[in-house]
C-alpha cells in the first residue's frame, strides 16, 4: 500500500514513521506484533487487565491489546525494541539483569514499559510508587519484588548519569 | 519418575542416563569452539538452562559462554519425560554432570594420544588442553561425533566440590538478556515462512456436544482458509490471528450445543467430594508400639478449592503437517509424553512425528500447553504443508486448561491426658492430581475427547507414593508421632478436568496439617517452634526451623493487636528440599501479608540466586493462592475466565519476601521450585490467628472467610 493511500495509518513506531494498511479498527497490538513483526509486545488477556501488551504511546503506559489503530494515529508509540539495545540499553534494561529481575520473563515487556512511564514523570520514586505504579500488571511467578528492586535501581542510576 | 534398578552392586548411573546411556544423546563438541548440550528437559522460566550450562561448563573447564542449549527435541534429545516435580537438578544435571566427566576424559586420552604425553600430565582450561612444555590441542580440534558414540560407565568420577568453579555461582540467567531487549524467545513469538492462524471454538460449558453449526457465516469471509469440524471440535485457519478470532466470534453464534456436566455447588465442595464415588488407599499406616491411652480425639476441617494455573500467556502451539514428519513446536513440560498422545490420536507412529520445545511464560504444572499443541495439530491437518500457529484466548486459557483439583482434608489427633499425641488420622478427599499426556493407552489431550470417533475423558489420577503421592503428597506426617493412619480418596467423577498444579496435593495437606498443629499449640499453650522440634527427630528439618526462627527473630507469638506471626514446616515429598516459612501478617480491613522469611535446605545449590528466586516466587505464588484464589464455577460452566473473575496477588499486595539457604555443598541437590508453597500457607494462617484469634480453615483466607470463621 502507497504512502499516499488514503485509508492507511500513519503511526510512529521507534522512531520511524510507519504507515499502516491494517482496517483502523485492528488492535494496536495486532499492528505491532503482526504487520511490523514487533514481537516483543505480548498478547495476555486482550482485555486491558494485565498490562503484558503495555506501549508508551506519546509517554503514557497504555495497553495495546484494546487500543485501536485509529486512535493511535499521528502518535508516538514505544515498544520494548525501541526502549534501548544491548549496544544503547534503557537504566531499566541494566537494572532488570542486574536484578535477574525475573522468572520467565513473559510480562517482563509490559513491565518496563509500565516502568519507563513512571521514571519519565518521577526520578525519584518511593518504592511504594514503583508499586502502585506496576498494580496494572500481573506477574505470575512471583518475581515482583525483583522487579521493584531493578525499577529502584534504574532510578538511581539514571539520576547519577 | 523411574529408576533403574540392579541387583547387582555395581555403581549406578546418576540420573536420566541411567535411561539413556548414550553420550552423543546428551551433548556434542563442534569444531567451531562451543559445546551443544541437548537435554531433555525444558525452560520452564525456573532458570533450569543456566544451571545446566554451568554444570556442563564446569565439568568440562570450558567458558560458559561456549555452551549452547538446544531446545529439546524428540529427534535428537533423551526421553526425560516431564520437567515437573523439582527433579530437572538432580536427574538431568547429574546425568549431565557424569557425562561431561566422561567427555572431558575421553577427549584427554585422545589428547594424549596424538600428542604423545600421558593424559595425567594434560590440563584443560576454557577447552584448550595444554601438557608438558609447550604441547597444545583443544577440544575443538579433536571435535568428533564419533567419539561420543558410546554408552557412559559407571566407573567416571566428576570433580571434587573445591575444583569446581561455576557450580554455588549466582551466574547471570542466559536468557534474561532476550527478554528484557524484546527478543523473540516465546512459542508466542514464533514467526515461520507461510504461516497461518488457528483459533479453536470451545463448547459452551464442560462436556457440551455440539448438536449443530452454520458454517455459513464464514464462509468466503475474508482471510479464512478452511474451518475444521470433527465431531464436537471446531476451529478456523485463517490468513491473520485477527482473521481467526473473527470468525470464531461468528461461529459462536452459529453453534448450539447440548447441556455439559453437572457441576458441583461451589458452596458445598466438601461436602460434594466426600459424597461421590471414590477409589479409597491406605497411603502409610504406622503402629504404636504400645497403645497410648487415648483421652480425647481432636478434629479438624480443611478445604482447598480448585485453583488454575492462570498462566500469563494464553497457552500456544505451532503445528506442520507435513511429509513424511508432522512437526509440533510447543511450551508443554514433556515433549515425548505430548508425543505419545497425539500418536495415539491420530494413530501414527511416534516416530514420525517430531516435537520441540520452546519456552511459554512460566509454568506451573499441566497448563494448556498439550492441549494447544494438539488443537494446533488437527487446524495443521486441513492445510497441509503449512504451519498453523494457535493460540487460545484468555477465557479458553483461564477456563479450559486443566486445574488443581479441590480437596477436603480430614485431621484428627488422638491425645492422651497430658495432651500429647498418641495417634493421628489424615484423610483426603479429592479428583486425582495428574492427567499429564504420555501415561495412558488414552490420550489426555482435551479435544481428543470432543472427536467424532471421541477417546474416552480419562479421570485424573494420582502418582504413586513412592514418586511422592498426588493427593496424598505430604500428607504423612515428618513428625515422629508414634501411630497413624493416612487414607486418600480419589473421586473417580470428574465434571471439572484437574491435572497438575505446583507441588500437586502437598499445597493443602500441609495448609492442614501445619494449621492443625498450630491449633495443637494454642490449645495446650505451648511456642510452635518448641513443639515441633521436640517431634523432629531429623537434624536438617530441625536447622531449617531454627534457622528460619532466628532470622525472622520469633519470639513466641503476637507483639502488637492487628499483627501476627505464624511458623510452618514441611519437607516437599518428605523427600526433596526442606522449608521452615515465618509469616508475619497485618490485619486490617483486609489480611496483609508484610513479610516472609523462608530458610531452605535443598541439598547442593549450583546457582543460589536462582534457588533464592525459585523460592521468592513461590512464597509469593503461594501467598496469592492462600490469600485470593478460587475458580469460580456455578453449576454449569467456569465462571473464573478473566483476571477480573480470577483476581491474583498484585504489586501492592506482595510481602517482603526474605530467603536464606542453608549451605550444604555436599549433599545431592533437591530442588526448589516447590518447597515453600505449602509452608507459606500455612504460616501465613496461623499467623491471621495469632492476630485476630480466628481459624480459617477454608482457603482462600479472605475478609469473608474471616467472617464467616468468627461467627
Amino acid at each position: 500500500m502507497s504512502d499516499a493511500d488514503p485509508s492507511a495509518t500513519r503511526i510512529k513506531v521507534n522512531g520511524v514513521d510507519r504507515t499502516i494498511s491494517a482496517d483502523p479498527a485492528t488492535s494496536l497490538l495486532a499492528v505491532l506484533r503482526g504487520e511490523l513483526g514487533l514481537t516483543a509486545t505480548h498478547f495476555g488477556c486482550g482485555l486491558r487487565q494485565c498490562g503484558a501488551c503495555n506501549v508508551l504511546i506519546d509517554g503514557q503506559a497504555v495497553a495495546a491489546c484494546d487500543t485501536p489503530l485509529w486512535a493511535a494515529t499521528g502518535k508516538d508509540i514505544i515498544t520494548v525494541e525501541g526502549l534501548g539495545t544491548p549496544e544503547r540499553s534503557h537504566p531499566l534494561q541494566t537494572a532488570f539483569i542486574a536484578e535477574q529481575a525475573m522468572q520467565c520473563g513473559y510480562c517482563v515487556s509490559g513491565i518496563l514499559i509500565s516502568a519507563a512511564a513512571l521514571l519519565a514523570r518521577n526520578d525519584d520514586p518511593s518504592e511504594a510508587e514503583v508499586r502502585a505504579a506496576l498494580d496494572g500488571n500481573l506477574c505470575r511467578c512471583g518475581a515482583h519484588n525483583r522487579m521493584v528492586r531493578a525499577v529502584l535501581r534504574a532510578a538511581r542510576q539514571a539520576r547519577a548519569a | 519418575m523411574s529408576q533403574a534398578t540392579s541387583a547387582s552392586s555395581a555403581p549406578r548411573l546418576p540420573g536420566n542416563l541411567a535411561i539413556t546411556p548414550r553420550l552423543s544423546r546428551w551433548l556434542r563438541v563442534r569444531p567451531n569452539g562451543t559445546v551443544e548440550v541437548t537435554p531433555g528437559k525444558v525452560e520452564i522460566g525456573q532458570g533450569i538452562l543456566t544451571v545446566l550450562a554451568q554444570i556442563v561448563a564446569d565439568e568440562l573447564d570450558v567458558g560458559l559462554e561456549r555452551v549452547h542449549l538446544l531446545p529439546a527435541n524428540t529427534s535428537r534429545s533423551p526421553n526425560e519425560a516431564v520437567t515437573a516435580g523439582s527433579l530437572s537438578v538432580r536427574d538431568c544435571g547429574m546425568a549431565l554432570r557424569h557425562v561431561c566427566a566422561e567427555v572431558r576424559a575421553i577427549y584427554l586420552a585422545v589428547a594424549a594420544e596424538r600428542l604423545g604425553v600421558a593424559a595425567g600430565t594434560l590440563q584443560v582450561c576454557d577447552g584448550m588442553i595444554a601438557g608438558p612444555g609447550n604441547l597444545r590441542t583443544s577440544y575443538w580440534e579433536l571435535a568428533d561425533d564419533a567419539l561420543l558414540a558410546r554408552d557412559a560407565s559407571a566407573d567416571v568420577t566428576a570433580k571434587p566440590i573445591p575444583a569446581r568453579q561455576l557450580a554455588g555461582q549466582s551466574v547471570a540467567r542466559i536468557d534474561i538478556a532476550d527478554k528484557v531487549f524484546g527478543r523473540p524467545r516465546f512459542i508466542q513469538d514464533r514467526a515461520l515462512e507461510g504461516m497461518l492462524h488457528g483459533r479453536v471454538l470451545r463448547p459452551a460449558t464442560p462436556g457440551a456436544k455440539l448438536v449443530a453449526l452454520d458454517t455459513a457465516v464464514v464462509e468466503g469471509r475474508p482471510g479464512v482458509l478452511a474451518v475444521v469440524r470433527d465431531g464436537s471440535f471446531v476451529g478456523v485457519v485463517a490468513e491473520t490471528e485477527q482473521a481467526a478470532v473473527d470468525a470464531v466470534a461468528r461461529l459462536r453464534g452459529a453453534a448450539q450445543w447440548s447441556e455439559g456436566f453437572e457441576l458441583p455447588d461451589q458452596t458445598q465442595l466438601a461436602d460434594w467430594l466426600r459424597s461421590r464415588p471414590v477409589e479409597t488407599t491406605t497411603v502409610d499406616k504406622r503402629e504404636g508400639a504400645t497403645p497410648g491411652n487415648v483421652l480425647r480425639t481432636m478434629r479438624r476441617s480443611y478445604t482447598r478449592p480448585f485453583l488454575a494455573h492462570a498462566s500469563m500467556a494464553p497457552s500456544c502451539a505451532v503445528a506442520r503437517w507435513g511429509e513424511p514428519a508432522l512437526e509440533v513446536w510447543t511450551h508443554t513440560q514433556g515433549i515425548f509424553n505430548l508425543r505419545a498422545d497425539l500418536a495415539v490420536a491420530l494413530s501414527r507412529s511416534p516416530e514420525s512425528i517430531v516435537v520441540e520445545h520452546m519456552e511459554g511464560a512460566g509454568v506451573f504444572g499441566q497448563n494448556g500447553a498439550d492441549d494447544a499443541a494438539f488443537d494446533a495439530v488437527l487446524l495443521a491437518r486441513a492445510v497441509p504443508g503449512r504451519p498453523v500457529r494457535l493460540q487460545w484466548s484468555r477465557e479458553d486459557e483461564m477456563s479450559w486448561a486443566p486445574l488443581g483439583a479441590g480437596m477436603a482434608i480430614d485431621i484428627a489427633a488422638e491425645l492422651d491426658a497430658t495432651g500429647e499425641i498418641v495417634g493421628w488420622r489424615h484423610e483426603v478427599w479429592s479428583n486425582g492430581h495428574v492427567s499429564r499426556p504420555g501415561r495412558a493407552n488414552t490420550p489426555t489431550l482435551l479435544a481428543a475427547s470432543q472427536l467424532a470417533q471421541p477417546f474416552e475423558r480419562m479421570i485424573a489420577t494420582n502418582p504413586p507414593v513412592s514418586s511422592g503421592g498426588g493427593a496424598e503428597r505430604n500428607a504423612i506426617p515428618l513428625y515422629d508421632f508414634p501411630a497413624w493412619e493416612i487414607m486418600s480418596h480419589r473421586v473417580l467423577e470428574m465434571p471439572i478436568r484437574t491435572s497438575s498444579l505446583r507441588t500437586l496435593g502437598a499445597f493443602g495437606n500441609v495448609f492442614a496439617l501445619e494449621s492443625f498443629l498450630d491449633e495443637l499449640c494454642v490449645e495446650r499453650g505451648e511456642d510452635p517452634l518448641a513443639f515441633r522440634l521436640r517431634h523432629l527427630q531429623d537434624a536438617r528439618a530441625r536447622e531449617v526451623l531454627q534457622a528460619a526462627a532466628r532470622r525472622a527473630g520469633w519470639s513466641g507469638r503476637r507483639t502488637s493487636e492487628g499483627t501476627g506471626y505464624g511458623l510452618a514446616f514441611a519437607r516437599y515429598k518428605n523427600a526433596s528440599a526442606y522449608c521452615a516459612v515465618v509469616a508475619e501478617v497485618e490485619a486490617a480491613a483486609d489480611i496483609g501479608v508484610r513479610r516472609l522469611v523462608a530458610v531452605v535446605d535443598v541439598g547442593e545449590v549450583i546457582n543460589p540466586d536462582g534457588v533464592i528466586n525459585q523460592i521468592e516466587g513461590g512464597a509469593i505464588q503461594s501467598t496469592s493462592w492462600t490469600l485470593k484464589e478460587a475458580v469460580r464455577f456455578d453449576r454449569k460452566r467456569i465462571l473464573s475466565d478473566t483476571w477480573e473473575t480470577y483476581p491474583i496477588l498484585r504489586f501492592s499486595e506482595v510481602p517482603r519476601v526474605d530467603v536464606e539457604i542453608l549451605a550444604r555443598p555436599s549433599e545431592p541437590a533437591m530442588g526448589a521450585g516447590e518447597a515453600a508453597q505449602g509452608p507459606t500457607a500455612a504460616a501465613i494462617a496461623n499467623a491471621v490467628f495469632d492476630a485476630l484469634g480466628v481459624r480459617v480453615r477454608d482457603l482462600p483466607i479472605t475478609r469473608e472467610r474471616i467472617i464467616a470463621a468468627t461467627g
